[in-house]
């Protein structure tokens, strides 16, 4: 299976969990065959406008079947559920400790997003 | 490590005025200027500059004229009045949608990031500060005023400070949301007139979607007691706390004008008392 | 002749200056631009009735049945207002800047535009027999006031006294309140903070290249020399100075212009008004 964490670091299984999803410093690609991971930089991060947008885009493309995050603003949440992904909300933890959690069944599946819309205040 | 954003929605309510008197309590914290249209804190804070940086926002149009042969598609095709009828561009209207660029037929046109403003590291008297300033004719799409806070806050963690302040941006817009974003609490800082209440109400909208425990504190509070008295049922009715209220005193306005704390210029006066029990109510609620 | 009000910063007293300057003045059309937050009315109190439109913008919209999934307006955006998830192209109208590209872009000519509601504009063309009122207002969940600020221009009637309020600071929308003004005046007080945010009010208008002067509000004998030295040094008109008084500051607080409890004021504005006048001319 193929797993999308959001991280703040590049350090291996050992980076941490980045709770922000459009603006996450990286998305580590987890495959739980090999436990092997690869990071993929997030340029959504310094996107003006639409920075979740870009980063649901990005994280579409990897072709993962499960994302776990933290706070996924609205647009990207409702742009996520149209792919097959199955979206999570994973503690700021290690990624190893993230993925080991996901596999206990210990984290919460999302089915909205988590915090309100940014352009929907203005 | 807590984090507290001062905003106030209307303009000249003394938002700045607070967070600057604040800082002077709670000492030992780290300081964020997130009004990065019009930062005022340095002038009460008076601090060091240690580092500048270039702030690399918009993208604009830049036109190679050796390239250029006038054909005017450029023109046509903008909507925003940005290419001038001898097919210049006018860096204030564009808005770098890049249309112009992907349809020139001699690539004379490319996108190009541009300095749009300054960062500031600086050190005051009560802990490292993070400031900036767009230059004029930016557009304030919050992601500056985000760089200024997430800088604060990883320099609250590096130097294990408690707290970080924010002053707060003005408005409704996406510049404030940004201020606000992941924050511990806010205090919005009002004034009993017919637009400050007005503001208010808009601000605290923008405050409830992100669920956070919002705090009020009214400024000159003794200059409309009707409207004073109707900012705090509004508050009761929203259930929001009152922190306090400082009256409307020359005193404020006599330090201002030397570039002063009130806490240091007078620090028995009714108006420093008055802010001394927000710091007290505020520090709690945190 | 067009005369904008502005302030490098909100809560100056622009709104002020330019409410009492258009109650003092005949055959005025008064604009309020702050369209984030419009709080002139709360001053002249116009009556709207029906009378109101809507302001429109364009945005995308994509024919699923042409569209090839090509990805080519998803790359082209600059706003990351197109998405390609779930094989269909999802459009994010809140973030979309209206620029029409993605329209050129497409090969299959699979992407049209549709109207979306930016804001709205609000008048009363009789306030008094001498006052006509505008206000734009941008609508909840928009990104840039701009489009909003430029069709409330469209109204301008140039035999009027057009006096517009514009959105403080020195960013986009200010601008473009005052780009087309024959005159601007700069709103400040006599504080630290008063002329470092009029220092940048008058890099807005010298870069803009109009003429201008200031009003100095809550002002102060003994104080005002920090705005009046540097006005000096720089050879700025001021054209007016308003007192620090407690009596101005309740009647603002009311939402009562104090031209009209304080009359005598009238002739003073007229005064402004008539020496700008002479140097437009």
């Amino acid at each position: 299976m193929k797993i999308v964490v959001t991280a703040a670091d590049d350090n291996g299984l050992k980076a941490k969990l980045d709770s922000r999803f459009g603006r996450a410093s990286y998305f580590a690609f987890v495959d739980t065959k090999d436990d092997s991971v690869e990071f993929i930089k997030n340029d959504a991060k310094n996107a003006s406008s639409g920075a979740g947008v870009q980063a649901a885009q990005t994280v579409a493309d990897t072709g993962a079947d499960v994302l776990i995050s933290g706070n996924i603003g609205p647009k990207a949440f409702d742009g996520l559920s149209r792919t097959d992904l199955e979206i999570y909300s994973g503690p700021e933890e290690s990624i190893q400790k993230v993925i080991d959690e996901y596999q206990l069944g210990n984290l919460e599946q999302l089915e909205s997003a988590t915090k309100s819309a940014h352009a929907g205040l203005n | 490590m807590k984090k507290l954003t001062v905003i106030s929605g209307k303009g000249g309510t003394g938002k700045t005025t607070v967070t600057a008197n604040l800082a002077a309590l709670a000492q030992d914290l780290v300081l964020a200027d997130c009004d990065v249209d019009a930062p005022n804190l340095h002038l009460l804070m008076n601090p060091e500059v240690e580092e500048q940086e270039d702030y690399r926002g918009a993208k604009l149009a830049v036109k190679d004229d050796s390239k250029c042969i006038d054909c005017g598609k450029c023109y046509e095709l903008c909507e925003f009045n940005a290419v001038t009828p001898d097919y210049e561009i006018n860096d204030i209207k564009c808005e770098g949608c890049g249309l112009c660029v992907a349809q020139c037929p001699t690539d004379a046109l490319t996108l190009e990031k541009q300095v749009t403003g300054d960062l500031f590291y600086s050190k005051s008297a009560v802990g490292p500060m993070v400031h900036a300033k767009l230059k004029i004719g930016a557009e304030n799409s919050g992601k500056l005023v985000s760089e200024v806070k997430e800088n604060a806050e990883q320099l609250a963690k590096e130097e294990g400070k408690d707290l970080v302040l924010v002053d707060g941006s003005p408005g409704i817009g996406c510049p404030v949301i940004a201020s606000l974003n992941g924050v511990d609490g806010a205090l919005i800082v009002t004034e009993p007139t017919q637009s400050g209440l007005a503001d208010l109400k808009r601000v605290l909208e923008v405050v409830d979607h992100f669920s956070l425990p919002a705090m009020v504190a009214i400024n000159k509070h003794d200059l409309n007691q009707n409207l004073s008295q109707e900012i705090k049922e509004f508050c009761q009715e929203k259930d929001v706390k009152l922190v306090g209220e400082i009256p409307f005193s020359t005193t404020i306005v006599e330090a201002m004008r030397q570039g002063e704390l009130v806490m240091d210029y007078a620090a028995d006066s009714e108006a420093a008392e008055a802010i001394e029990e927000i710091w007290g109510k505020v520090k709690k609620e945190l | 002749m067009q005369i904008t009000v502005l302030s490098g910063k909100g809560g100056t007293g622009k709104t002020t200056v330019s409410t009492n300057l258009a109650l003092s003045l005949p055959n005025v059309q008064f604009f309020d631009a702050d369209v984030e937050e419009p709080n002139s009315y709360l001053f002249i109190k116009p009556d709207f009735a029906d009378k109101s439109k809507s302001v429109l913008r364009k945005i995308p919209e994509v024919d699923q049945e042409k569209c090839t999934s090509c990805r080519a307006c998803v790359d082209f955006c600059e706003y990351n207002a197109l998405a390609m998830l779930g094989d269909e192209v999802l459009v994010y109208p809140e973030v979309c800047h209206s620029c029409g590209g993605c329209k050129h872009i497409c090969p299959e000519g699979a992407i049209t535009e549709k109207d979306k509601e930016a804001g709205e504009i609000n008048w009363d063309l009789e306030v008094t027999e001498e006052l006509e009122y505008w206000q734009g207002k941008m609508k909840i969940g928009e990104e840039s006031s701009v489009p909003i600020i430029e069709e409330l221009k469209e109204e301008i009637k140039p035999e009027k006294n057009v006096v517009m309020d514009a959105p403080p600071g020195t960013t986009c929308p200010t601008i473009e309140a005052a780009i087309d003004s024959d005159y601007c005046i700069l709103v400040t007080e006599p504080t630290p903070f008063g002329l470092h945010d009029l220092k940048m009010a008058v890099e807005v208008v010298e870069e803009l290249g109009k003429p201008y002067g200031i009003i100095i509000n809550r002002a102060e004998e003994g104080e005002n020399e920090i705005i009046e030295d540097y006005a000096a040094e720089n050879n700025i008109d001021i054209l007016l100075k308003i007192p620090f008084q407690r009596q101005i500051a309740e009647l603002y607080s009311d939402g009562i212009p104090f031209v009209e409890e304080l009359p005598e004021w009238k002739e003073k504005f007229q005064e402004v008004f008539a020496d700008i006048q002479a140097v437009v001319e």
